[in-house]
């Protein structure tokens, strides 16, 4: 039996509905809905029992306690330096993968450089912390070589948090860096070299601006992923982490106010959402792009 | 510089020496827990007192207990097994059907619709924790106080650690998944319907063929991502605790190398996991994200 053209169009109607609430489903109510309540909830103080205000109250906390807008100055400085550092050690290595090693060479090298990521950050932490603490591996090799007399607490340190920051970026970096020099036409590259520029003009004049899109989308990544983690500074800063998740779980879950940890949870999106615009700007760049390329 | 220039000689060992320190780098936390799981000592930290499979197989009786007799410990794996596997299912499901809506469906805001599905993946875990446990909890609250009825499942707990590791693990399924469809040639389709295919035989015998690669990609990094979750389960967690948060606690207080067991464990399982993918995928498939 033929469809008339009035059957088609309601078929379709009825599948691109069917299609459609699932997707507004998550987004409405797992992503849009929560953030709007947790603006709402940010943007109110209590001031009885059940009884609510719509006010500032709670970022004016956040401005006029030091503690806080130092713990969240910190946390998106370091941050920064976490991005940069982990650019600068993941860069060489992309482009051993990309360019140096030949064949099967670089698609091996790649896959082990991935392997440790496919295990939790949890477990990776654990190894940092037998490595590093004041009974662990390194402090004892320190004693064993004659560089220390005893063993030193390694943990609990900024550089401590670093390198796991940087450790766990790793991939993140990596994988969009290796996919933006690969595809980096090895002649351009020649042609410089004839016409007698030195490797950093190179690198500089050529490999940078090619490989810039992966750059953005490696440091958008790692720094929005550093920004929002809580298990490396934790467990690798101890006490003197000052990490701002932190005082969002501590506002949240311990202190039960959750007006403050609301307006604590906008500010480090507002820097995260801040920092990815910034990028994208600065890279003319399509957000759909940069993620689909990590 | 590359291959086909000539390179100083000391720059090809700077080259060399890098890679060295670089790989050691990235793999001696991993070999540490693996050697640490079988040191004879109750911490694990050096000095090495000889091998020993306490830490897999002891027992109370023993006065040490390892892996397989730490029953809160294979608890929360089972714990994280059943989260992860309800992760893995919604996302696999959405992330079809996504697919579908953005490669094929034509309407107003679509173009809006595909960039909110992005959001999700800059968004920080913490949030999304915080965001989901607020809404549930007031919905929940709403829920008793108009009408008496107790939603338990919007209360902490493992439905709603499902829905916010769910929350974002979608959008990665999606991006796997419409990858994937977006090479689909449509000849095919149009081929199979011209000779008289329903639709359903045409999703079924031809579609879903064809997606299979992705979908089994897909799941595997759901299901992994979901294990591995810590930030957004923090803040949902309710009685039952899943593996990363169990071993975050563990940590804290210093624990025995019964984690470096769990850890190993874990270690060989996505090993396993990542090795038959690689293998599914051929030459393709070398980036899991």
């Amino acid at each position: 039996m033929a469809e008339t053209p009035l059957d088609t169009r309601w078929h379709g109607r009825l599948a691109l509905g069917l299609l459609l609430a699932p997707a507004l489903l998550w987004l409405g109510a797992l992503i849009v809905l929560p953030h709007i309540d947790l603006a709402i909830l940010s943007l109110r103080e209590r001031v009885g029992p059940r009884h609510y205000v719509a006010s500032l109250a709670q970022y004016k906390t956040f401005f006029e306690e030091p503690l806080y807008w130092h713990v969240f100055v910190r946390t998106a400085l370091m941050s920064l330096i976490a991005t940069f550092a982990t650019l600068l050690l993941a860069f060489p290595i992309a482009w051993i993968i990309a360019k140096l090693a030949r064949g099967r060479a670089g698609s091996l090298l790649f896959i082990v450089c991935l392997i440790p990521f496919w295990v939790s950050e949890t477990v990776r932490t654990l190894g940092w912390m037998i490595l590093l603490r004041e009974s662990g591996v390194l402090p004892a090799l320190l004693v064993k070589l004659g560089i220390t007399a005893v063993p030193v607490e390694l943990l609990y340190r900024d550089s401590t948090i670093m390198v796991g920051l940087v450790y766990t970026s790793l991939l993140f970096m990596v994988v969009p860096l290796v996919s933006s020099l690969e595809s980096l036409d090895n002649s351009l590259i020649e042609a410089a070299y004839d016409l007698g520029a030195g490797g950093f003009s190179v690198l500089r004049t050529i490999v940078i601006p090619h490989a810039a899109p992966g750059i953005t989308a490696g440091c958008i990544v790692v720094f929005m992923l550093t920004l929002g983690n809580y298990l490396t500074p934790t467990l690798l800063g101890g006490k003197n982490s000052q990490w701002f998740t932190e005082q969002i779980y501590t506002q949240f879950i311990t202190r039960f106010n959750w007006e403050q940890g609301a307006a604590f949870g906008f500010l480090l999106l507002g820097l995260s959402t801040a920092m990815v615009v910034i990028g994208l700007k600065v890279s003319g760049q399509r957000f759909g792009e940069v993620m689909r390329r990590t | 510089m590359i291959p086909s220039l000539p390179r100083p000689p000391w720059l090809r060992a700077a080259t060399a020496a890098y890679l060295v320190a670089f790989l050691i780098f990235l793999f001696l936390p991993l070999v540490v827990i693996a050697v640490f799981a079988f040191n004879n000592a109750p911490y694990p930290a050096p000095p090495w007192r000889g091998f020993t499979l306490d830490w897999l197989f002891g027992n109370a009786a023993l006065g040490r207990v390892g892996l397989f007799a730490d029953t809160e410990l294979l608890g929360s794996i089972w714990t994280s097994c059943i989260v992860a596997f309800w992760v893995t299912l919604l996302a696999a499901l959405v992330g079809t059907s996504n697919a579908f809506l953005i490669e094929r469906g034509r309407f107003r805001g679509k173009q809006a619709l595909s960039v909110l599905m992005m959001a999700p993946l800059v968004i920080p875990g913490v949030i999304l924790g915080i965001s989901i446990l607020a809404f549930a909890s007031q919905v929940a609250d709403f829920a008793d106080n108009v009408f008496g009825l107790e939603l338990d499942f919007l209360r902490p707990g493992l439905p709603l650690i499902v829905l916010g590791q769910f929350s974002y693990i979608a959008t990665i399924a999606t991006l796997t998944i419409s990858a994937r469809l977006q090479r689909f040639d449509r000849t095919l389709e149009e081929a199979a319907l011209n000779l008289g295919a329903s639709k359903a035989a045409v999703f079924r015998t031809i579609l879903l063929p064809y997606l299979r690669p992705a979908l089994l990609g897909s799941a595997a990094i759901s299901f992994l991502m979901s294990f591995a979750d810590f930030n957004t389960t923090l803040m949902l967690v309710g009685a039952d605790t899943p593996l990363t948060v169990m071993m975050y606690a563990r940590m804290h207080e210093g624990a025995t190398p019964v984690l470096n067991a769990v850890s190993l464990f874990l270690m060989i399982a996505s090993a396993a996991l990542a090795l038959t993918l690689l293998r599914r995928g051929g030459r393709r498939g070398k980036s899991p994200a």
